[in-house]
Formats: C-alpha cells, sequence, structure tokens
C-alpha cells in the first residue's frame, strides 16, 4: 500500500539561529525510515510524468521503488546510469520546477520529496562504498573538455563511460567550477563535489587544472597540435554584471562573485584563511537569485548584524527558488521589494557607508513576460550599511570566443549551440551557461549530456 | 607544481625568480601576468611576467616581500616548486609600429617595464629608459636595462645614485631636450604612473600605463580587479593590464588598493614569524 499522507517527510535541518553562524550544511538528510517511508508515497504512474521534468532523464520511479524496499544501492545504480553528480543534484536542483513539479501526488498536497530521496541514496553510497566505477574500454578517440563546472563534469563523465579519453582543462586551481567558487559549503559541502570529480578520474577523466584556454592554448591548438578529435566548451558564464551607479567601485563592493569566490574557493570564512573578506557589520545584497541568497546567507554567517536583500521587483518575481528564500528568511536576511540602488555613497577610508534607493511599482510585462520595475519619482531613501554586494547576474566569459575564429555568437556573448551542443565549428561543441547564460547546475548538466551524444556520433561517424 | 629553476636577491625586498612553466613560457608576450598559489593553502597573487625563455620553457617573475603570500614565496629556493602558476593573463603590451618611445620604471615596476622596453628595442626602436627608486640599496636590472636602451636615466629620491630627484622631473628634461616620443610607457607606483600622465598630458604624447589590481581569479571572472578608465568600468585582467594614462581614475584605485592593508600586514608578520620559528 502507497504511504497516503500529503505531506512530505519533513528534512532535519539545523536550528536557523545556530546555522546562521556557522558553514555547516544546513539540511541533514533522510535517516533510511524516512527515506523508505517518503519512497512510498510515489504512485508509480505509468507514463512517469517526474521524468519528463528531469533535464538527465534519471528513472525516477524506479530508484523511488529500491528505496522503498531497502535497496538502497540498487537505486543508486539506477541513478548513476543517467546522472553523473547525484549528491548534488539531490541538493541544489530546482525540484519544485522541475520532476516534483510533475508528481501526481502534487495535485493533491505535496509531491514525492525526490530531491532529498536522490541526495540519500548519493550521500548513502559515498558514505558506504569503496567501489569506484569501472572504466570503460578505451576506443581509441580523444576528446577535450574546457571547464569544470557541471556542464564539463558531465559530458567528460559520459564521454568516459563510452570509452574516451578524455582530458578537462580547468583555469582555476580546483575543479568543479561554480559547485566549487560560487556554491557555499552550507548548501553544499565541497567534499561531496570532490568525491564525484574523484569518481570521474576513477572513470579515466583527467583534470588539467591552471591552464586557461584561449590564452595558453587555442581550441585549434588542442584539436590541431594535440589531436582531440572534439572539443566541448562549458565554461559558463562568469563576468559579473555591474549597475554603474556612483560608488559602486568602492573598497566595500563586491560582485557576488568576488565575494562567493573569496568565501568559498579561497576559505576566507576560516580563521586561518590566507585570503582576506571584509566582514562587515551591515550587508546590502542586490539581487534575487540564489547567488543572491547565497552572498546574503554567507554574509551573515561572517558576522554581519543586519543583512538586507535589496530587489526591485515584488516577491512573487524572486528567481531564487522557494526553499532558499524560505532559508535565508529564517536565518534573519531582511528583503526589501521593490527598491533599486541608484547610488552608494562613501563613508570613511573610501568604504561604503550607506545606499540611496528608489522605491520601484511594477508597470507592464517585459520581453521577459515579468512585469516591468519602473522607479517612483522622487521616493529616494537611505539604507545604512557598510558593504554591498551586487548579485546582478553573470554574462559569458569572452576568452575563448576572441580566440576561436569561426565560433558564432550570441550579440551578448553567449556560444551559438544547437539543441545538442553543435556550435558553428565542426568538432567544437558548448553547453551550459556559456551557451544559455546563467541558469542552473541541472540544465548546465543536461546540455553537457545532451554534447556528449552528439560528440559520440561526431567522432564516431564515417570518415572520407 | 612548478619549480623554480634559479632565485636571485636584487635588492632586501625584490627578488628574481626563473620558473619552470613550458605551456606559458610559449605563448607569454610582455605585458602580461601570471597567477600564482604558493602553496596548498595560499591564496591567489598576480605577478607580472619580467622575462621568458621559449626554449628552456620558463617564465621569470620578479615580487617585492609585501604580504605574507610574497614572504613565504620568498623562502622557497632553487629546486623548490610552487603550487599553482596560471597564464599567461591579459593582454600583451602594444608595442608595434613604435619608433621612439620613453620606458619609465618606478621601483619594482622595472621588473614589468624591462621585457617591454627589451621587445621594443628588439623590433628596432629608440628607447630612453628613465628608471627610479628610492635609493641605491633598491636599483634593480640596471645592467640589463642599459642593453636596450639609447638613452638611459637612472633617479633615486635621496641622490645617493644616478640623479637625485623623481622619474618625471628626468622626463620632462628629455622632453624639453627635444625627444619626440611616439609614446610614453610608464610602470610603476599607482602615484608615479598618475604624475607620469599628468606630465605628458601637458605635451600631447600618448601614454601607457600598466595596472596591478588586487585580483582573484584573473580571468574576469570575480570582477575584483575593476577600475574607472574613460569613465567606464574596466577588468585589469582581462581588459588590460594596459590602460590609457591619460584616462585612469588613479585616486579610486589607490583606495582600492588598500582594502586589505591590515590583513596584509598582519599576514606577513604571522608568516615571518612562522619562519623565525623554523629557522633554528
Amino acid at each position: 500500500m502507497p504511504n497516503m499522507s500529503l505531506k512530505k517527510n519533513p528534512m532535519p535541518a539545523q536550528e536557523p539561529g545556530i546555522r546562521s553562524r556557522n558553514f555547516y550544511e544546513v539540511t541533514f538528510g533522510y535517516t533510511a525510515e524516512a527515506a523508505m517511508d517518503e519512497a512510498k508515497r510515489c504512485l508509480h504512474c505509468k507514463n512517469k510524468p517526474c521524468m519528463g521534468g528531469c533535464p538527465v532523464r534519471i528513472h525516477i520511479p524506479e530508484f523511488i521503488e529500491k528505496v522503498a524496499a531497502g535497496e538502497f544501492e540498487e537505486a543508486y545504480r539506477i541513478i548513476q546510469k543517467t546522472s553523473s553528480l547525484p549528491a548534488v543534484c539531490g541538493r541544489v536542483c530546482p525540484q519544485e520546477t522541475q520532476c516534483e513539479q510533475k508528481c501526481v501526488r502534487g495535485i493533491k498536497g505535496e509531491p514525492v520529496a525526490i530531491g532529498r530521496l536522490e541526495r540519500f541514496v548519493a550521500d548513502l553510497h559515498n558514505a558506504n562504498s569503496c567501489d569506484l566505477p569501472a572504466k570503460a574500454e578505451p576506443n581509441g578517440h580523444k576528446a577535450a573538455v574546457v571547464g569544470s563546472g557541471p556542464a564539463g563534469l558531465t559530458c567528460a563523465g559520459d564521454l568516459a563511460k563510452r570509452g574516451y579519453d578524455v582530458t578537462v582543462f580547468e583555469a582555476l586551481h580546483l575543479a568543479g567550477g561554480v559547485l566549487v567558487y560560487g556554491i557555499p559549503e552550507f548548501r553544499l559541502p565541497k567534499a561531496i563535489v570532490q568525491k564525484e570529480i574523484d569518481n570521474l578520474r576513477a572513470l579515466g577523466v583527467k583534470i588539467e587544472t591552471n591552464m586557461v584556454i584561449g590564452k595558453v592554448l587555442s581550441i585549434d591548438e588542442l584539436m590541431e597540435e594535440y589531436g582531440f578529435e572534439a572539443v566541448f566548451i562549458g565554461t559558463g558564464a562568469g563576468l559579473p554584471r555591474f549597475m554603474g551607479i556612483p560608488g559602486e567601485n568602492l573598497k566595500s563592493v563586491y560582485s557576488a562573485n568576488e565575494f562567493l569566490t573569496r568565501v568559498n574557493l579561497m576559505k576566507a570564512y576560516r580563521e586561518d584563511a590566507r585570503t582576506p573578506v571584509l566582514r562587515a557589520k551591515r550587508v546590502c545584497v542586490v539581487g534575487g537569485g540564489n547567488v543572491a541568497m547565497d552572498a546574503a546567507r554567507c554574509a551573515k554567517r561572517l558576522g554581519a548584524e543586519e543583512v538586507t536583500v535589496v530587489y526591485r521587483r515584488s516577491r512573487a518575481e524572486l528567481p531564487a527558488r522557494a526553499e532558499e528564500v524560505e532559508h535565508a528568511e529564517e536565518e534573519g536576511i531582511v528583503f526589501r521589494f521593490l527598491t533599486n540602488p541608484v547610488a552608494i555613497e562613501e563613508g570613511e577610508n573610501g568604504m561604503a557607508a550607506g545606499m540611496t534607493c528608489i522605491r520601484m511599482e511594477l508597470g507592464e510585462a517585459d520581453a521577459s513576460g515579468r512585469r516591468r520595475p519602473v522607479p517612483k519619482e522622487g521616493s529616494e531613501f537611505q539604507i545604512a550599511c557598510d558593504a554591498v554586494i551586487m548579485a546582478l547576474g553573470t554574462s559569458p566569459n569572452p576568452l575563448i570566443k576572441n580566440t576561436t575564429a569561426g565560433l558564432d555568437t550570441q550579440p551578448w556573448g553567449g556560444i551559438v549551440a544547437d539543441g545538442r551542443g553543435q556550435t558553428s565549428r565542426a568538432g567544437v561543441f558548448a553547453g551550459g551557461d556559456a551557451v544559455t547564460g546563467a541558469a542552473t547546475v541541472i540544465l548546465a548538466m543536461g546540455a553537457g549530456k545532451a554534447a556528449a551524444e552528439a560528440m559520440d556520433e561526431y567522432m564516431r561517424r564515417p570518415r572520407g | 607544481m612548478y619549480k623554480i629553476v634559479k632565485k636571485r636577491v636584487l635588492n632586501p625586498t625584490v627578488t628574481l625568480m626563473e620558473v619552470e612553466a613550458p605551456f606559458i613560457a610559449r605563448k607569454a608576450e610582455p605585458g602580461q601576468f601570471i597567477i600564482l598559489r604558493v602553496d596548498e593553502a595560499g591564496e591567489r597573487i598576480p605577478l607580472t611576467v619580467a622575462d621568458y625563455d621559449r626554449e628552456r620553457g620558463t617564465v621569470t617573475i620578479i615580487f617585492q616581500i609585501v604580504g605574507g603570500t610574497t614572504e613565504r614565496l620568498n623562502h622557497l629556493g632553487e629546486g623548490e616548486y610552487i603550487q599553482d602558476f596560471v597564464g599567461p593573463l591579459g593582454e600583451p603590451s602594444h608595442t608595434e609600429g613604435l619608433k621612439r618611445v620613453a620606458v619609465v620604471g618606478g621601483g619594482v615596476g622595472c621588473a614589468i617595464a624591462y621585457p617591454v622596453a627589451k621587445k621594443l628595442h628588439g623590433q628596432g626602436a629608440e628607447v630612453h629608459t628613465v628608471v627610479g627608486f628610492r635609493n641605491r640599496d633598491l636599483v634593480i636590472l640596471e645592467e640589463e636595462f642599459g642593453a636596450v636602451s639609447d638613452v638611459m636615466k637612472v633617479m633615486t629620491d635621496d641622490g645617493s645614485y644616478g640623479e637625485k630627484g623623481l622619474v618625471t622631473d628626468a622626463l620632462k628634461a628629455l622632453i624639453e631636450g627635444g625627444a619626440a616620443y611616439d609614446e610614453v610607457i610608464a610602470i610603476g607606483p599607482v602615484v608615479m604612473m598618475k604624475f607620469v600622465s599628468l606630465l605628458t598630458k601637458q605635451y600631447g604624447i600618448k601614454t601607457v600605463v600598466s595596472m596591478n589590481p588586487i585580483m582573484i581569479d584573473g580571468t574576469g571572472m570575480c570582477g575584483c580587479c575593476r577600475l574607472t578608465v574613460a569613465g567606464k568600468t574596466k577588468f585589469a585582467c582581462v581588459d588590460g593590464p594596459d590602460f590609457d594614462g591619460h584616462e585612469v581614475d588613479y585616486d579610486e584605485i589607490m583606495k582600492r588598493a588598500s582594502t586589505y592593508k591590515e590583513f596584509e600586514a598582519k599576514e606577513r608578520e604571522k608568516a615571518c614569524n612562522l619562519f623565525k620559528k623554523e629557522v633554528r
């Protein structure tokens, strides 16, 4: 008999007042009992609507069936067939707009907690299994992957499983891309990312760090001189945007990328860190996406007494996941909606002292379908703060575009690629934020997966 | 890991290291920089490429000991390894078509100015070099500059070596003396670049300066190295590090460069204490 409870099994979490003072993971994950109980809520619909909501098409009802039966390792094998980063996806995927949105149980009550179950299965496997994935029989073809974020890692893993000799080139000193520099420890522990990367290495994937492709080697050199038959570009969207308002270059004004990189990649939250980060008392974060939530919650954990998220539209338009917004509010983050900064005031010693904002109202819908925020004249007011973090989104890095002749890009910098990652250059594929602009981890993984398939076909094509 | 094949102490606070980095050595050009981490726990710091040897596969860096990282770096010797070394980053200096150039270097900035002067000399340009230091003990690369310069002036603040005065004094004298430069290239402390640019603006001589702000990734990702040039925000790591000296907002750069001064001083002290303890 299925479990007909209308609610998900709750996931235990650190108390907000405690977690907002540390960098440990917020939620603890299901126990085996809770997981099995939750798995029994699945009705095993014949048409599997949940799978249609998954960008990497995990066989969801099948793995849940195994969880319900207590066959957790079997469940892991089913997930692993289609997903290369299950422990990551179980944590950072927006399930509420993907698999869980399509879940029949969600029509009346809450959907099955697919994300929490995925996380449970992956964590249990990682904690208990010493089995490394088996290497595939080499097929004699060489492929390169540029960028080791979710798109690149997925593409590399899928190619390695098909027998390709894969080398991943990463610009930073550590592999993982946004998973290590962007998403904070308390939302995605770095040991989990490392474990997934170790699994890829076990599959035979080589990872070369400190290699800025477009600078130290070009795409053409990779293909002509180093014998890579196909290249996947998964370089993400790293270039931070600024507003162009007065005071934006004051000392205590950060882009979210800089702030998060200092805190996450460079571990500036640790007392013994050699990379500094300003520990401000009152912090304003500008923006409403997941990155803004991450920045606000990091600032709080670094000891800020007051953290305010300033967003120009209303709560309904917040692009961040509902769960992240909820967690942020529980931790005492203040939200100021329909508010937009117009200037940052300089205080002592070149630091920010406050932000002048203007109130907004929602007008007609714009190209994105959301109602456009319009400033209310004469409604300026001040928010006192000693640091500002700009989380306004990012655009693709131009390093590869500028050094690869014949690679078509959009006017805003994104690489032009079809649904399978094929770019305007033969043998060159691309996917993830480098193509779409800033999006989610799972969409990038889906793109990496599709490209791996297309690259496989390309490299096996008859020649002549 | 990247092996240090040569180490030379240039003066009590400035050290030269030649590092094995064959991929970077193949591509590096004057004006570009690298980012390094000394060890597993290290921060990332940018250092300009001072020289490169494509055959030997080495890149030379010259650094001044100012904080914890440079202190630790300075304690590494020949045969030891640097954890991470990535580059070449930034755009190379533009030297094409230049016939008559004044290269102005200040302090450790001379390390960056030298490869530019060398390249200009190599392409047949007339190179006038003006280098400035606080005093005699801090003079570096005099011989190297001498070998690639048609005219060379060494200035010291206290007159203990060369001529007493600032680089701007010598540059002004050269310009007044009739040297018609296509371009002035100034590399050194921000305040020096500011005053060189103010001077050359009076004479309408195009001036290029090289910026070395605080950086983390060095590939355009973090935006930490941003500066204002002609009223627009630019990233030194991908748009520079060379910029039109007459358009740069120097005061803003000086402020931003001081953001972590206290932290750096403490880190250096910590590093020093650590090494004192390790020495018997």
